[in-house]
This record gives structure tokens, sequence and C-alpha cells, in this order.
């Protein structure tokens, strides 16, 4: 595979293919965590007056809702609500085990208890420092558990290569060429018509010089390699 | 094959994978168990595989790669999620897989049991035949405060008032579980943060317990605490030993890399602290229910002795038939 120009890194599965999963950095968690501080701060607030009212038996209760909410609860959603408590799902991520395989309760357990590690010497700055010198993003619980978070695909609707009569290329192309080519091809509708010649031209060697406009020849390069019929257009 | 044909000839299957998947989704949201995968599915999430693989070699757009590459991340884990969960429940961990695995571990547990112990005893000795050291560790308003709650005066023995037993329960379970995961969760730190909380609870604790036997309330505490304090003080040193394994990996990582390390060793070290919590919550409720009941000091005594070899021999004993296959 070509060199990774962004974050995603790559898990084997016992299939023989390669998934890629997206470390998700420090800023959305910690917004993520913000997000579970506060919900779960809230129940704590509002459970307090009926329970305050009960005595001694609801404030016991209380005590043991703090000790669930602060130590369970977040591990129990990531291994039963996949992988995200709500500040994580509403910031579209997702906690996984290394191999990309969804969480259990053990590594959710573990990564959670150790959080207090992450959160010394003070407001997680042990975990923000493990999670920006590594790739993965890892902070320390996520290091003992094996577990990553990653960002869940939500990528755009299917692209489209735009409709033209395929014209094949002066020459074979490499692969990487192809896919380069297919690349533009998909992304050309959402360029501007300045930066869309500005990139075409770069394929110059590739072109004709006698045959029309850059991005127009290089949509219609690619129709040729994605085998487009040739009566797609005029 | 060009990629239209490619796609032509495999895109329904695609759109049956992307259907189910939704399918998939929509049950796990409404919070219902989720629906066994279609007897077909693994043959069907293979074929994806081998037609993203095919997608890739033959450099077929980004925008179909990546499609099939979600496809598939998501049936990857659909079908290695829906495995059926491996533990036995958690009385058998309780009965077996804990006691195994704490004797297994035996040396960091006696490391760590010298940590905690330790400065426990020591404190408590020094503490009878220097009487001013305990306001060297403790603040003289601290001191004077336990003195209160442990006086014969108090009413509610072993509280600031008289609280009831649920809240005191409650209280014990929030306040010693959380001791005991700090205990664990600073070992991460090379041990340090694990090591630091054993001294400082054993130094915390010997004092309080000496300071109250030497100014005479020895009976009041020693009564209070018959009960729980095998399984409690025990539970320290189990958590410890947890956090000792972490901080072992990451300074003698064997012939791993320290990132391999510490995720196997933090493997059995769950299991150590899975096992401290249960300890903890147990002391917990002998703390809130049995230890402040008006019983006769000899009775709690004898209820303490008898809890502590209970104690004592499960974790020696239980599980003990395949101990050698470890």
């Amino acid at each position: 595979m070509s060199v990774p120009i962004d974050q995603r890194i790559g898990v084997a599965t016992p299939e023989g293919i390669e998934l890629l999963l997206e470390p998700a950095g420090p800023v959305p968690r910690a917004i993520a965590w913000l997000v579970d501080f506060l919900w779960r701060f809230g129940v704590l607030v509002v459970l307090a007056f009926p329970l305050m009212a009960m005595g001694e038996f609801g404030a016991g209760l209380w005590f043991l809702t703090w000790f669930l909410l602060e130590w369970l609860a977040p591990a129990a959603f990531e291994a039963f609500n996949d992988g995200a408590t709500p500040g994580k799902r509403a910031m579209g991520l997702r906690v996984v085990r290394d191999d990309g395989a969804p969480l259990t309760w053990r590594p959710a357990l573990t990564r959670n208890l150790l959080r207090f590690a992450d959160f010394l010497p003070m407001l997680y700055l042990g975990g923000l420092l493990s999670m920006l010198v590594q790739r993965e993003h890892k902070r320390l619980g996520d290091m003992v558990a094996g577990t990553l978070v990653v960002h869940v695909d939500t990528r755009p609707p299917g692209r489209r290569i735009p409709a033209a009569a395929p014209l094949p290329p002066p020459r074979p192309l490499t692969l990487a060429e192809a896919r380069t080519v297919l690349d533009y091809a998909e992304r050309a509708p959402l360029f501007g018509a300045a930066r869309a010649t500005e990139l075409a031209d770069l394929a110059a060697p590739l072109l004709r010089p006698d045959g029309g406009p850059a991005p127009e020849q290089l949509i219609r390069i690619a129709n040729h390699l994605a085998g487009a019929p040739s009566h797609a257009s005029g | 094959m060009r990629q239209a044909e490619f796609e032509r000839r495999h895109g329904e299957e695609w759109h049956w994978f992307d259907q189910w998947l939704c399918s998939q989704r929509a049950a796990a949201r409404r919070l219902r168990a989720r629906t066994p995968p279609a007897d077909d599915f693994p043959a069907r999430y293979r074929a994806l595989c081998q037609q993203l693989a095919l997608a890739r070699a033959r450099a077929y757009s980004p925008a179909l790669v990546e499609r099939l590459q979600a496809l598939a991340g998501e049936g990857h884990r659909v079908l290695y999620g829906a495995r059926p969960p491996r533990s036995h429940g958690l009385w058998s961990f309780a009965t077996i897989s804990f006691p195994r695995r704490l004797r297994a571990e035996w040396r960091v547990f006696v490391l760590a049991c010298l940590l905690f112990f330790g400065p426990f005893l020591t404190l408590g000795l020094a503490v009878q035949w220097w009487p001013d050291m305990a306001r060297v560790v403790i603040p003289a308003s601290d001191l004077a405060q336990i003195e209160a709650m442990y006086s014969p005066d108090n009413e509610a023995l072993g509280r600031p008032q008289a609280e009831g037993q649920f809240q005191m329960f409650a209280y014990y379970v929030w306040n010693n579980v959380r001791i005991g995961f700090q205990t664990f969760a600073g070992g991460v730190l090379l041990g340090l943060g694990t090591i630091w909380f054993l001294l400082f609870n054993g130094v915390y604790l010997g004092t309080i317990i000496g300071h109250l036997v030497q100014v005479g309330l020895g009976v009041q505490i020693a009564s209070f605490v018959a009960g729980h304090s095998a399984l409690e003080l025990i539970a320290i040193a189990v958590s410890g030993a947890a956090g000792l394994k972490l901080g072992g990996a990451l300074l003698a990582p064997g012939g791993r890399s320290r990132k391999l390390a510490l995720v196997e060793e933090g493997r059995k070290a769950f299991e150590l602290i899975g096992g401290a919590a249960l300890m903890f919550a147990a002391a917990a409720v002998v703390e809130g229910f049995f230890s402040p009941l008006p019983l006769q000091p000899a009775l709690k005594y004898a209820v303490g002795v008898l809890f502590a070899l209970v104690v004592l021999s499960w974790l020696a004993f239980s599980g003990r038939d395949g101990d050698a296959a470890r």
C-alpha cells in the first residue's frame, strides 16, 4: 500500500484484508468527556433532592449511584452500547480493541479504572501527554486495556465519476497513476474551476495537447479506466 | 475486469450487506438482544473481503474502495462481536479464578503486603513508645475528632454522628473501593503511584490505630474493626499487588515490548483488582451492618477471628485442584 498521509492505522483481519481505523485525538475526546461529565453530574444533582428527602437510606442510595456513575457507568456503556458513552456517541467516537473488534467487559473496565492515572498530575495532563506522543492517541488506560478510540466512519454519500465519453490514456497507466486519476475525477465536482484546472495541469504528461481542457480530458480518461460504456455521453 | 463491470456484478450483494447491517443497528438501538447473524452472513462477509482486496489490488476508484472498506469494517464488528462471552460468571471468578490468580502472583502480593503492613505495624508500635509521633503524622484536630468517634460516650461507634447503617455501607463502598482502584491505577506510573498509596495508607491507618490504643480506646477500636479488618486490609494489599503488576510490566517486561507486556500483565492485574473490589464490597457490608452493633467485645473478636480464618483459607485453598495446570 502507499505511504499513509493521514492518521489512519491498518489492522489485519483473519480474512486477509486490512481495516483502516482512524484514531481520535485529544480534542474530540475531551469534549466527549465533558458531555459525559455533565450528564452524570446532572443525574447526581437531580437525584439528590428526592433521595435526601428519604433520609439515611436515600443518602446511601445516592452514594452508591455516585460510585456506579463514576466507575462503572462509562465501562458499561462502552461494553454494551457499541463502544460509546453518550458523550462519545455525540462526538462520533467509539472504543474498539486494538484489532478493531468490539469492546468486551474486561478492557472496558480496565480502561475506566485507569482513568485515575490519566488524570494525574492534574486535569488529565498525563493522559494528554500519553495521547500526544503516540500515533494511536492512546491514553494510559488504553495502553493497559489494549483499546483504541476511533472516529466512527461517517463518510459522505458515495461520490461518483461525472459521466463523459471514455478516452484511452496515451500510454498504459501504473496502478498508482490510475488510482490518482480516478480519485481526481470523483472529487472534481467538489473543486472550483480554477482549482480543478490547476490540479489537472499537474497530469500534463498524460494529456494530449490538442485534446481540450485538462480537467475534461482527465475525467474522460477516468471514465475509460472505470469501464464506462462508450455511449455515456456525446 | 473494469470497475463498472465489477460494480454491476456485485452491487446487489453490497446492497444486501448494507441493508442487513442497518437492520442490525436498528435492532441494537431498540435495546433488544442483538439478532444472531444470518446463517450465510459469514460467507457473505468473506466474499466482501475478497472483493475489497480485489478492488484495492486493481486500483478501482477510492470511493468504491472506501465504501467496501466501510462495509467490511462494520461486518467485522458484527461478526466478531457476536461471540458469546467467555467469562463463567461472578461466582466462579470469586471461587476459582481470583484465588488462583492471587496465588500465582504471590511475589507481588508479598511485596504489596510488606509495603502496606510494614509501615502499618511500625507506626502502630512506634506510637506506643513515642505518643507524640501521632501528631507528627496526623494533625491534632483530626486526631481529636477520631478519638471522639471511638469514645465510649459516642452512641454510634466509629462514626461522626449517628448515621444509618445503609448510608455508612454505601459510603464505605464509595470510599474504600475508590482507594483500591486508585492504588491499582497508580501502578501504571512505573509502580510509583501504587507504592505511594500503600505506604500512605499503611502509615495513616497504623498511626490512628496505634494512637487510639495508646490513649486507652483499644477495646473500642478493636471491637469495631474486628469483623471487617481482615477483608479490608488484605483487599488493600491485593489492589497493591494488581498495581505492582502494571509497574512490573513497565520496569521488567522480559522478552516482550513494554506495550505488549502492559496488555498481558494488565489482563492478570485485572483479575486481582476485580477480586479486591469484591473483597472491599464484602468488607463494606460487614463494616456497615455488623461492626457498629453493640455486642460484647469478646463476641466481636470471635467473629473477627472466624472471618479472618475464612478469608485466609478462601485465598489459600479455593480452586486448588488445577492450580498446577497454570
